[in-house]
């Protein structure tokens, strides 16, 4: 088995709930993520998605179980991991620069602070912001503010990129140019991305693995789909790849119908260590026997 | 169209004014009986009873006081005869540094009960028991303790001003947005910078609007604190005034501390748009 860079070994999240009992958002839930691999959550709202990045960004803690990252037991938010909020939350009486600046000092504390623009500017050329510096979050779309987020975020070098729907609250135009970009930076640099979305495409268009998750509560990582579309593909044509159909359909199938019966569907026979990985459109493999038996049929004849 | 709103309420408000001066002028014009009297027992009454005269200053007699107390604001002619601008002075000065007091103590302790919990409730009671108190039933208390009448008017200021500051700072502080003390969080920021780069620019405007209720409180009570105490500024003023029946300076004193509790609380309004930025 290849290096987990991230693993999410047993992780629970239960909280109080009326009348003295508890509420269980997911129990014993197990995930691995390789160096460079860009990983998206999808599931129903509610289903502990939000939780899930939470306990990775060290924002929320589990209520059993660890998050490893790079062989280490994580406690607490760290530097290592940076958010991309879905609301961007920026800070508003900075500027474009101040809120870049501000995550970059607090990288290197050390730093003067002309070094710490050159390095804040390099990030926001990077999202393409050049010339909105001095601008104030107020004055920005919110396609550009998501840009600021982004360059926050990838400005501190994190091992990990943690994205809470970073698309979810733009236009369909916006979110196309926010996604490539996205994509290509992420390629450049090589980043691990994990990723919580609702939108089908665009898990497809920028993962490599999907985690599909049934509805909470009591949530379970019921699949992940390995995206067998090629490395290299690009949003204006990946709806034409003979395999796009099958990984979509996969993924909505999941979504209508069985996020919901998934429990009832397995009865006790889902295994959330081993968690089953799927690859839609692959020919099925058959086992091997039958293979046998069946040339030998042939052979018999 | 706004320009043409403002002009129009200018217009409307110009027209007020005249009115009611008018309706001032015309009520203290005087014309009431006039008694026959010997001339010799005339001399020693007033213009009241001899020429049927208001005693109500007119806006002709006020406009002409506030001309005279405006070319010679700062003279000084002993205890009981001093420029209305000395006066003034002398208030502001016991407003501002009551105030600064009060905005020092204020602040961090509304960081503290913001920020934590346990001391919002430890100090909740203190605050809840003391805040309603009258500022000026503190007096006695701060004469007998402090033994200075100058300096109890302060501790009077002090002691009004604190409570709008310590509450608007603590609601500030601990409704400070989630997303961007998570932002702090991940940025691994330690508590004094996420104090001073977080939570005090979210908290700027809530604090500002604290300042601001403040002053206005702290102007009101010190013209009833320096009735009290005596001896100078603008609250004595009004009332050794009073003490000599002159209504006109009463009346230039009121539209005085009218003009300066405004401009205050224009400073004011200009630093909390000065911290306030729309997200």
């Amino acid at each position: 088995m290849s290096h987990k860079f991230i693993s999410i070994e047993g992780i629970a999240r239960r909280f109080p709930a009326g009348g003295g009992g508890t509420t269980t958002v997911f129990e014993d839930l197990w995930l691995s993520m390789q160096r460079g691999e860009f990983t998206c959550m999808i599931g129903h709202s509610g289903c502990g998605k939000t939780t899930v990045l939470n306990i990775l960004a060290g924002l929320d803690a589990p209520s059993a179980g660890t998050v490893i990252v790079d062989n280490e037991a994580i406690e607490g938010p760290s530097l290592d991991r940076a958010v991309i909020f879905q609301t961007h939350a920026l800070l508003p009486w900075r500027t474009v620069m101040g809120n870049v600046a501000y995550a970059v000092a607090s990288k290197w504390r050390k730093w003067s602070a002309a070094r710490v623009r050159e390095r804040a500017q390099k990030f926001i050329d990077l999202v393409g912001l050049s010339g909105a510096e001095g601008k104030r979050p107020a004055e920005l779309s919110g396609g550009m503010k998501q840009r600021v987020g982004i360059a926050r975020a990838l400005s501190i070098e994190p091992k990990i990129m943690l994205m809470d729907e970073p698309f979810s609250a733009l236009d369909a135009l916006t979110r196309g140019t926010l996604q490539d970009e996205v994509r290509r930076i992420c390629q450049e640099t090589g980043q691990t991305v994990f990723m919580i979305t609702h939108d089908v495409d665009e898990a497809i268009y920028l993962a490599d693995r999907i985690v599909l998750m049934t509805n909470g509560p009591g949530a379970v990582i019921a699949e992940i789909v390995e995206n067998p579309l090629p490395k290299q593909r690009a949003r204006t044509d990946i709806h034409r790849h003979p395999l796009y159909y099958a990984v979509r359909n996969h993924i909505i199938d999941f979504l209508v119908a069985r996020s919901k019966n998934f429990a009832r569907e397995m009865r006790g026979r889902h295994d959330p260590r081993s968690v089953p990985v799927v690859r839609p459109g692959a020919i099925e493999p058959v086992p091997l026997d039958t293979n046998i038996r069946r040339l030998a049929g042939h052979a018999g004849h | 169209m706004p320009s043409s709103l403002s002009l129009r309420a200018a217009v409307v408000s110009v027209l007020m004014f005249v009115a009611f001066v008018l309706v001032w002028h015309a009520g203290t014009r005087g014309g009431g009986a006039v008694q026959q009297m010997d001339p010799e027992y005339a001399k020693l009454m007033g213009a009241t009873a001899t020429q049927g005269k208001s005693a109500m200053p007119g806006p002709l007699d006020v406009s002409e006081k506030i001309w005279e107390h405006l070319n010679r604001p700062f003279y000084d002619n002993g205890p009981n005869d001093k420029g209305v601008g000395i006066q003034l002075a002398y208030s502001i000065a016991r407003v501002l540094t009551g105030y600064l007091l009060a905005v020092a103590v204020a602040i961090p302790i509304g960081f503290l009960i913001g920020m934590s919990p346990l001391m919002s409730r430890a100090l909740d009671p203190f605050i809840q028991v003391l805040k309603p108190i009258s500022p000026l039933a503190w007096m006695p208390l701060a004469l007998y303790t402090i033994k200075d009448s100058h300096l109890s008017s302060i501790f009077v200021i002090f002691i009004c001003s604190l409570w709008p500051m310590l509450i608007n700072t603590a609601f500030g502080v601990a409704s400070v947005r989630r997303e961007w003390l998570n932002v702090a969080r991940t940025l691994e920021v330690g508590t004094l910078r996420r104090a001073f780069t977080i939570i005090l620019p979210a908290a700027a405007p809530t604090i500002l609007t604290g300042m601001r209720i403040s002053i206005g409180i702290a102007w009101l009570v010190i013209v009833a604190a320096e009735m009290l105490v005596g001896g100078t500024g603008i609250g004595y003023f009004v009332w050794n005034e009073w003490n000599n029946l002159s209504i006109n300076n009463v009346i230039t004193a009121i539209l005085v501390i009218g003009v300066v509790g405004m401009v205050l609380d224009l400073v004011l309004a200009k630093f909390t748009r000065l911290v306030t930025f729309p997200e």
